[in-house]
């Protein structure tokens, strides 16, 4: 197949083998080992990343579907000498241990930001049409990553640092 | 995960051409079908992505809100018409998966959503859904999350999604293209099927048939409640939901719509419930009889018996919230 | 130079505390913690290995037999097959923690339903992931299977028995007793990263990339079920995603990964799916325990029976040691304790975080708040008034014993209400809200470790070690020490983990890591110090080293004179392991609600107050902490292993069914560490931490889930069926 994705801004041809899920195409086939294999299933969000701006799990979806798409993963969005502000409040809040799902939740809270800023409801919204940013928010938003380490207090802490910093 | 040969539809007619063919299935979401393509329960020939089809928006037609088979549910939760005037289904999809997961699933896709009945994603453990014929391994073994309505010898799954249960409701329609019939339209309290003899059958579509939108009538008053108990507080299936519009007239009942997940192969809608409770003052008494009128037939085949109070004191939580009758 | 101790007594708590860096117990940020939040660490499947083939296992369908054929041919006909592998000596369990040896191989004899019987090799993995699942394996099933844990023959343990007195006249003559069966349900550890294994071999030089927690065992158990010497395997585990006990020994991946290795001439990675994780790695064993306390009138304990039944395969000898802090949490004269193993066919049980304490002191925190409740007395006091002075089992007295302040404190800090309590005494909409509360206690112990520190000519230090960091801080705490001791800033030490390449180090689980490895390092500094003041002419107490230089203004640099320092740290237990009791202790307080109608449960706030000896990070002490705590919530409210009745297949292999806990089950959680020196525990006066979070947590959430409802749970989790049953009219 001739057609190309884009992958942190380089474009990348798709793999020939259409059972390739996103999240194998870029861990074996472009080496961003970043972005982590949990489950395989839709089921912890290790695998987050960005396409087109939505978070999405990469396990669940081919590289295939997404020709022509704009992907990021966490190496797209930070590197240990230019880190992203979220990058830099995870490390100073321990919003970590074993750091195998981090990533995903970098991805995940980079996006809920975004998420925040559109008015977008969640299952913790009080008021479906004008949702407000509390603690509970956030820990509904995020609970598509687990992290077993159970360093939720920590990512809380992290990303409200951010997204106050942001408002 | 078998190899299979990927397109891409270029319209409506050609996709449901080309999923009629033996093997090939639709793929638009594929957060459902790809997790069952890996386990090997589904095994298509052809993937036929319907994905970028012209099937993503909302409009608003003259008798409701059509809802394009591709709207992902995400855009379905907050479109601002949905959170304004069908507040149970945007709370529905918004109790059901996680952010990571609706960005990604359909309309369609999540009315299409398979059983989570493990016995059923284990291809080395006897299914009759899976594999016709090879018995049901939940009957006996570990069928705490099973259906107590609705079940039948072959099958005692449940249908796992939210988003429907408020569709059920809400009375949507299932808008269906291709076929022999030509064009369709299903409510979705027809949409999905109970088990009985074929339990391989989750829904009406035939093969050939794609959906193309879901509409919702016109926004009814009344009060609209999305409840679901699950085991942790976010990312997990129902024990038991309840989609409820309720409108109260003068002190009593005037609309009493209800649905439920995490009882039947179907979001089960019965229509005796609206019978039993229009026209009536609210009380728990009254309440108690539409939990009788709704579990009269209930049977636990597996360790879901807790699911009989459970579903009965929920119902009597909904109503009595809905109504707001005193306790 | 090897700087050795042994430690049969107290060490000088003074010497570290004396230090001028200034860096230790500080709350500094994760050395490694922008690789892992960039997505640059690098996990084991994640190696940049030369042209792997990948290898898939392939997991028995039936529960106990043998496999009579596989048909090899039609999977090698299969696009990209390269090889199917079922060699004998392919490991079909984990190795148990510190086994130092293989656990059982021949994998055509099979013994629980889905255990590793062959691995399929491809050239990628889809085509791996395919052959896989087609295998066509026949088999000869032995129908003769124990699956019941209630039915099948127990086993006393003897080691674990203690009769003291009479209970049974204590119980009858006591004025308040309490005689209670409680039920825990099998947890798995669900480490997020799955276990995974890069094998290649140049010549007869074996390296395996794995993740592993105890890299030192782990090489004898990959060593003996390959039939090679030790010399001859390398393993690294630079990070490792989680293990909390299921990485302890080696896993069936390492094995296989090696052998294809061999056969193919080419590296060969195999990753477990989560599936197979669930099925084919350790389980912590359901628990059937009996908890019969009594007191007199005063409150205090004149009986104190345990007793536990825990489950595992033939062949293993791992029984959850359920009692483990029951033999010296409590005073009481009249004392019974007793644990039967029984033998079924359900994967292997093994280390789950806090294996024992994790399960057995909810169970008797659930009964110690109903014999308070029944003498009338506040459940902090009545636990105050049992803490006994010495250990009322054996003489050996405690290290040191921070239980009633940690109650104290932590009752202070929660807001704990002394008043009377009875169910049901605060309400909001539908949900009752209750409090709870339980103590926490861990055993600590140490292990051998070694760990080399160099000092290079530009004046920076590298420490170096198999000693792994599964998340628990290793990396950075070990900075830090040799930091503090060689009065360098953090940006000036590199830690190098997880390669057998480097001394030896204790290895993670048991929680022993950070106090063993750790003294390990103080002891290689403090030789290095000795150096550093003969050739400054002075005292090593007298050094002052800070930021680089001495006292009296000569720099490190200098003194090393352009030529780089080494030694060896080689810290042992010894007198202080065998002649005293050691054990982190701590409270939980939790509060909850409890849904009215649907018994749904959820924690509102949880406080753990814990003291541990000295705090190495204060951040990462923290964050393991809270670790526990969330943990505490999972065993509490939601993990569950379903086992099918008939073939004892796990019927829930995955995160969608199996709960652990998700970021919204997690609310307020606070954590108070009681700093303390304890000479006794380690050299560094520390002790494990890792696995006191959750030992004795899902009790606090019981006793808050009674006051909260008045149900008094007989089994964990308090799923909301569970609830309901226990709920009175």
């Amino acid at each position: 197949m001739s057609e190309t994705i884009t992958v942190n801004g380089v474009s990348q041809p798709l793999p020939d083998d259409v059972r390739v899920s996103l999240l194998d195409f870029l861990r074996q086939h472009l080496g961003l080992t970043g972005t982590k294999k949990g489950c395989d299933h839709g089921q912890c969000g290790a695998c987050t990343v960005l396409v087109d701006g939505f978070r999405i799990n990469s396990c669940l979806t081919l590289a295939a579907m997404h020709a022509d798409q704009e992907v990021t993963t966490i190496e797209g969005l930070g590197t240990p000498e230019d880190p992203s502000a979220l990058q830099r409040a995870f490390v100073e809040h321990d919003a970590f241990q074993c750091g195998y799902c981090t990533p995903g939740q970098i991805c995940s809270a980079t996006a809920l930001l975004e998420e925040i800023r559109s008015e977008w409801p969640s299952d913790a919204s009080d008021d479906l049409a004008a949702p407000t940013l509390t603690d509970e928010e956030i820990r509904e938003r995020m609970s598509g990553n687990l992290c077993r380490c159970g360093a939720y207090a920590n990512i809380l802490a992290a990303i409200r640092q951010v997204a106050e910093e942001d408002a | 995960m078998r190899p299979f040969d990927y397109i891409r539809a270029t319209d409506p007619t050609d996709a449901a051409e080309r999923t009629s063919a033996p093997g090939a299935m639709a793929i638009a979401g594929g957060t459902n079908l790809i997790d069952l393509m890996k386990l090997q329960v589904e095994t298509p020939d052809t993937l036929v992505d319907v994905g970028r089809l012209d099937m993503g928006s909302i409009e608003e037609a003259g008798d409701g809100l059509r809802i394009g088979a591709l709207v992902t549910n995400t855009a379905t939760a907050v479109h601002p018409k949905v959170r304004a005037d069908y507040p149970v289904l945007a709370r529905a999809i918004l109790a059901g998966a996680t952010q990571q997961l609706r960005n990604k699933a359909t309309t369609a896709g999540n009315l299409c959503q398979r059983t989570r009945c493990t016995y059923f994603t284990n291809i080395d453990q006897p299914c009759n859904k899976r594999a016709p014929g090879s018995g049901c391994g939940a009957m006996g073994g570990v069928a705490r999350l099973h259906a107590i309505l609705g079940t039948s010898d072959q099958c005692i799954a449940t249908y796992p999604g939210d988003m429907a249960v408020a569709m059920a409701a809400l009375d949507a329609h299932v808008h269906i293209q291709g076929g022999r019939g030509g064009d369709r339209q299903v409510p979705v309290r027809e949409f999905h099927r109970l088990p009985g003899e074929t339990p391989w059958q989750d829904n009406v579509l035939e093969s050939g048939e794609i959906i193309t939108a879901v509409t919702l009538p016109l926004p009814v008053k009344g009060k609209q409640i999305y409840r679901k108990v699950r085991e942790r507080s976010s990312y997990a299936f129902a024990l038991v939901s309840i989609a409820a519009i309720v409108a109260m007239d003068g002190g009593r009942i005037a609309r009493a719509d209800l649905a439920f997940g995490g009882l039947a192969h179907k979001p089960w809608h019965d229509p005796r419930l609206a019978d039993l409770l229009v026209g009536e003052a609210p009380s728990p008494a009254l309440f108690e009889k539409a939990a009788d009128v709704l579990l009269d037939e209930a049977d636990a085949r597996g360790g879901s018996e807790f699911k009989i109070p459970l579903a009965r004191r929920t119902l009597t939580a909904v109503l009595t919230e809905a109504t707001e009758t005193r306790t | 130079m090897t700087a050795h101790l042994k430690q049969d007594g107290p060490v000088d708590r003074a010497h570290l505390d004396g230090m001028q860096q200034g860096l230790l117990g500080k709350a500094v940020p994760r050395i490694e913690g922008y690789a892992k939040v960039t997505g640059t660490a690098t996990y084991a499947a994640e190696y940049d290995v030369a042209d792997p083939a990948e290898g898939v296992l392939v997991t028995a369908t039936i529960t106990k037999g043998k496999v009579t054929y596989i048909d090899n041919d039609a999977a090698l006909a299969m696009p990209g097959v390269l090889a199917v592998i079922a060699d004998a000596r392919m490991t079909t369990r984990p190795a148990q923690g510190t086994a130092g040896e293989a656990p059982e191989q021949e994998p055509q004899s099979v013994s629980y339903w889905g255990q590793p019987i062959a691995v399929v090799v491809a050239e990628t993995f889809e085509e791996a992931r395919n052959a896989a699942k087609h295998l066509v394996v026949a088999y000869e099933a032995d129908a003769d299977v124990d699956l019941d844990p209630a039915a099948a023959q127990p086993e006393p343990q003897d080691g674990q028995a203690v009769e003291m007195g009479d209970l049974t006249a204590a119980m009858d003559a006591a004025t308040h007793s309490v005689d209670l069966t409680i039920e825990t349900d099998g947890h798995a550890s669900a480490a997020m990263e799955p276990h995974a294994a890069i094998a290649d071999w140049d010549g007869d030089n074996l390296t395996v990339r794995a993740s592993l927690q105890m890299l030192n065992y782990n090489i004898a158990e990959l060593a003996d079920a390959l039939g090679v010497e030790e010399d001859n395997v390398r393993l690294i585990s630079r990070y490792v995603g989680g293990g909390f006990g299921s990485k302890l020994g080696i896993s069936e991946e390492v094995v296989a990964a090696a052998l294809a290795a061999r056969q193919l001439g080419r590296p060969v990675r195999v990753v477990m799916s989560r599936q197979q994780v669930f099925q084919c790695i350790m389980r912590r064993s359901e628990t059937h325990q009996r908890l019969q306390l009594a007191c007199d009138a005063e409150g205090r304990l004149t009986a104190f029976g345990h007793h536990a039944r825990v489950s595992n395969l033939p062949g293993e000898s791992f029984a959850e040691p359920v009692l483990q802090s029951s033999h010296f949490l409590y005073g009481a004269e009249n004392r019974s304790l007793g644990m039967d193993l029984v033998r079924i066919h359900r994967m292997t049980a093994g280390s789950v975080r806090a294996p024992g304490e994790a399960v057995g002191m909810p169970a008797l925190e659930m009964a110690m708040d109903e014999l308070a409740e029944k003498a009338g007395i506040d459940p902090v006091a009545f636990r105050l008034r049992n803490i006994p002075g010495e250990n009322p089992e054996e003489d050996l007295p405690f290290t040191s014993h921070t239980l009633a302040d940690c109650l104290r404190q932590g009752a202070e800090a929660f807001g704990w209400d002394d008043g009377p309590r009875r169910p049901r005494m605060r309400r909001e909409g539908d949900w009752w809200i209750g409090t709870g509360m339980a103590s926490a206690a861990r055993v600590h112990n140490v292990s051998e470790a070694k760990a080399r520190v160099r000092l290079t000519a530009e004046g920076r230090a590298v420490v170096q070690t198999d000693m792994t960091d599964l998340g628990t801080g290793t990396y950075t705490i070990l900075a830090q020490i040799a930091g503090e001791m060689l009065g360098l800033p953090i940006d000036r030490v590199t830690v190098e983990l997880g390669d057998t390449n480097h001394p030896r180090g204790p290895g993670s689980g048991g929680s022993w890591g950070a106090a063993s490895i750790g003294s390990a390092v103080y002891l290689a500094c403090k030789a290095l110090r000795e150096e550093i003041a003969r050739r400054a002419n002075t005292g090593e107490a007298e050094l002052g080293l800070k930021d680089g230089a001495v006292a009296g203004g000569r720099t490190l640099v200098d003194l090393l004179g352009g030529e780089a320092l080494e030694e060896v740290g080689h810290y042992e237990p010894g007198d202080n392991q065998d002649a005293w009791t050691a054990s982190g202790f701590g409270a939980f307080f939790a509060q909850v609600r409890v849904n009215h109608w649907t018994g749904e449960a959820r924690v509102d706030r949880m406080l753990g107050a814990f003291g541990f000896g000295r705090v190495l990070n204060e951040k990462t002490a923290r964050s393991q902490c809270l670790g526990g705590i969330t943990w505490s919530i999972g065993a509490a409210l939601t993990e569950a292993l379903h086992f099918d009745p008939r073939d004892g297949h796990l019927a829930n292999p995955d995160l969608a069914e199996y709960h652990v806990p998700v970021h919204r089950d997690v609310q307020d959680v606070e954590v108070l560490m009681l700093e303390e020196r304890d000479p006794l525990a380690s050299a560094i006066q520390a002790k494990g931490i890792g696995e006191l979070g959750m030992c004795g947590g899902a009790g606090a959430i019981a006793n808050a889930v009674y006051n909260a409802c008045g149900a008094r749970l007989r089994e964990l989790p308090m799923t909301p069926d569970r609830i309901l049953a226990a709920l009175p009219e």
